[in-house]
């Protein structure tokens, strides 16, 4: 990815996943965008809510659907400077998840040691929705 | 305003590409700037140039060509969104080996990166579908 496209401005973007992972494309092209994001040096921030929290159950195998387990792909957000992650409580709960049926999200840290505490916040609604009020573009998916 | 617009779907089956193509022409006819309209997921269907709808009905992807006509706003299909579901210019064609490319007038595929910088450089990114 060419960095002499990036326009030297910097905005927080937020991407939403509101959807299951491998009934629709838009969890996997919403992830591609993400990484895009990241790629071009813009503060990138991924939140799931709905049954988008699905996306990082563990242990997801669709093979017997035809399906690539793109949620592997979550694994190298950290490598693409990612740390923000938030999972919406209510969310989880409501469709009986903890945060032990999560992937594991790391990133690395200043000192580009892999840090061990998870990328993954769960935070309330009313948090998600202070959080999605200070981004400068939100993209659904 | 500078706006850039997204389509995330595919012409007739849902309303999100005539309402962006809606919004987009009263934007400008209210003095306001289109940035780039770009085209993912499903989205990128509206660039085929081989619809043939009926006479009686709208011409979903003709119009978005017209728009870029008249008033030289960029088209942008994602280069992945469209390799998986067939929309195809020359350059793609070439390199794919296929037989056929069917990239409709006023469109043109490049990256992700393009959407990128339209949330950048505009003041609102206006998503549809």
């Amino acid at each position: 990815m060419s960095k002499a496209q990036n326009t030297g401005a910097v905005k927080k973007f937020l991407y939403i996943n509101r959807r299951a992972p491998h009934g629709s494309n838009y969890a996997q092209e919403g992830l591609e965008m993400a990484m895009v994001g990241a790629a071009f040096e813009q503060e990138v921030a991924i939140a799931f809510i709905d049954d988008g929290v699905f996306q990082l159950k563990r242990g997801q195998n669709p093979a017997g659907a035809g399906l690539k387990n793109f949620t592997a792909a979550f694994g190298a957000l950290g490598d693409h400077d990612i740390r923000d992650i938030f999972v919406e409580r209510e969310s989880l709960e409501a469709r009986g998840l903890r945060a032990e049926d999560l992937l594991q999200l790391v990133f690395e840290d200043e000192n580009g040691k892999r840090a061990e505490k998870s990328a993954v916040q769960i935070v309330g609604g009313d948090e998600l929705a202070e959080i999605i009020a200070r981004q400068d573009v939100l993209l659904n998916f | 305003m500078k706006f850039a617009i997204l389509v995330n779907e595919g012409p007739y089956t849902h309303q999100a590409s005539d309402t962006a193509y809606h919004f987009a022409k009263a934007a400008l006819a209210g003095g306001h700037e289109i940035f780039r309209v770009f085209f993912y997921h499903d989205g990128v269907h509206n660039a085929t140039r081989l619809a043939a709808p009926p006479q009686d009905e709208r011409r979903v992807t003709e119009r978005w060509t017209q728009l870029a006509a008249e008033h030289g706003v960029d088209l942008v299909v994602c280069v992945a969104a469209a390799q998986r579901r067939g929309v195809v210019d020359a350059g793609e064609q070439k390199r794919h080996g296929m037989d056929a490319n069917n990239i409709a007038g006023g469109f043109r595929i490049s990256g992700l990166g393009q959407l990128i910088e339209s949330g950048v450089r505009a003041d609102r990114l206006v998503a549809f579908g």
